[in-house]
């Protein structure tokens, strides 16, 4: 059984259609590629099943329970998210704590840890992303590579289930984005599951499971990484990749 | 300046500082925090949109506003004569002034709370915090850091506006003053003597604020 089943989701933003009845779905150690142009709800499909938006309408399944999107209950909601981690573009550290306060705060604050095993938590992930000579810098102290990379340690400190990422390297000079791909393949090698929203061709085709192709809020197409990039069927989605693979 | 009033000054001033450390120090300090409890509680309310409360708040902000310190004074000082309580006037004068105070740095507050990016509040949530948590380990504290100058701009003024506690009997160091200089007849000479202690308290005060600007500062940019 998948781990996460996403099903008919819709979402409006006024008369804008971002999201027109979209399925997802998941399976352990999967790592999910979503690609597609801007606007095209990518971003928007990652936060509605966060619950960041309230979907129109549609359904999740998330280990092995059904969920609302439109009308989960606040603490449907606190449930699913003390299993996942979500990654933001732009970062979003806490910018009045620590590097190491940004990992632990989740864990000490909703008691899921005392504060000694969440340090040693957060040293351990700090580390594993290669920021563990940084634990007490804040995050404008630190380069946007290295926020970000804070910033996937902290999406992992509750040990999720399934980690979201937003673009989470958009925001990132060319030459910072390496460092964070470096880590997302670690992660894949560790089989975390993860879904990724991303523009990096190279990372969807040697990294992801499996690539799902959005445009106009709709899936136009899914499929493994080598059959997506080398014999895709939709008309749309070569021209996506014609376009896309010509820089 | 004349002997004698150079005599009166000296004399004068321990009966202008006593009060001031007795009256106008304790005063500030009581009313300033009970204003911050207010207004935190306030800009929170109207931030967070709660229905009826933040109407109630809005009211609470203008009718404050938009009436003078001093009359704010009278009235809390007769109303409860009305029922026929005689109150305290320092009691009545640390009430009034954290009211009136309350509203103006729930207006700070607020703007500074919007001010928090809407993604610091969202990263809270999605490591499992709750509205409250979000705000009393993220929002706030940064909203604190922002408002910090503005609040101590407020603090300072509210030194110089607890003279206006003279009117309804508070022995402040204006009215230890006022009553040495109705003695003596040198009202100058004595009225730039308790500016000279009003300036003395303020210089503290900007020493103060200083000093916790440069420690809420450390999340800033000190480093590298």
């Amino acid at each position: 059984m998948a781990l996460l089943e996403v099903k008919d989701i819709h979402k409006k933003f006024g008369d804008l259609t971002v999201l027109d009845g979209v399925d997802l779905s998941v399976d352990k150690g999967d790592v999910v590629s979503v690609l597609g142009p801007s606007g095209s709800g990518k971003t928007t499909l990652l936060r509605c099943i966060n619950f960041l938006e309230r979907a129109d309408k549609g359904t999740m399944t998330f280990e092995g329970r059904e969920y609302d999107l439109h009308s989960a209950s606040r603490r449907e909601i606190a449930e699913i998210r003390s299993h996942t981690g979500f990654v933001f573009q732009n970062y979003n550290l806490f910018a009045n704590k620590t590097a190491l306060e940004n990992v632990t705060l989740g864990l000490t604050v909703t008691g899921k840890k005392t504060k000694a095993e969440a340090d040693r938590i957060g040293l351990d992930l700090l580390e594993k992303v290669g920021m563990g000579n940084r634990f007490s810098y804040y995050p404008s102290q630190l380069s946007g590579g290295q926020q970000q990379r804070v910033g996937i340690a902290r999406a992992l400190a509750a040990g999720p289930d399934i980690l979201y990422l937003d673009e989470p390297t958009s925001a990132l000079d060319p030459e910072l984005i390496g460092e964070v791909m470096e880590v997302l393949r670690l992660l894949a090698k560790s089989s975390v599951t993860m879904v990724i929203v991303t523009h990096e061709m190279r990372f969807a085709r040697e990294v992801s499971s499996k690539v799902v192709f959005m445009d106009k809020g709709k899936v136009v197409e899914q499929a493994d990484p080598e059959t997506f990039f080398t014999a895709p069927e939709k008309e749309r989605t070569k021209e996506f990749l014609r376009l896309v693979t010509k820089r | 300046m004349s002997e004698r009033v150079i005599q009166i000054l000296i004399q004068s001033f321990p009966r202008i500082l006593l009060p001031g450390l007795l009256a106008t120090i304790p005063l500030t300090i009581l009313a300033f925090s009970l204003s911050l409890v207010i207004a935190v509680i306030a800009a929170m309310i109207r931030f967070a949109r709660v229905p009826v409360l933040r109407q109630i708040v809005r009211f609470y902000v203008w009718v404050i506003r938009g009436t003078p310190l001093l009359v704010q004074l009278m009235v809390g000082y007769y109303g409860p004569s009305a029922f026929g309580i005689r109150p305290n006037g320092f009691l009545v004068a640390v009430i009034v002034f954290a009211v009136n105070e309350g509203a103006y740095s729930a207006e700070t507050l607020r703007g500074c709370l919007e001010s928090v990016p809407a993604g610091q509040i969202e990263a809270g949530y999605c490591v499992g915090m709750n509205y409250l948590q979000v705000m009393w380990h993220i929002v706030l504290p940064q909203a604190f850091r922002t408002a910090f100058p503005a609040l101590s701009n407020s603090a300072i003024g509210m030194v110089k506006d607890t003279s206006l506690a003279s009117n309804i009997t508070v022995t402040e160091m204006f009215l230890a003053t006022r009553q040495i200089a109705g003695r003596t007849y040198e009202f100058l000479p004595l009225y730039i003597e308790v500016a000279a202690v009003y300036l003395l308290f303020s210089t503290v005060m900007t020493w103060i604020q200083r000093y916790g600007e440069r420690k809420l500062g450390s999340y800033g940019k000190v480093r590298n």
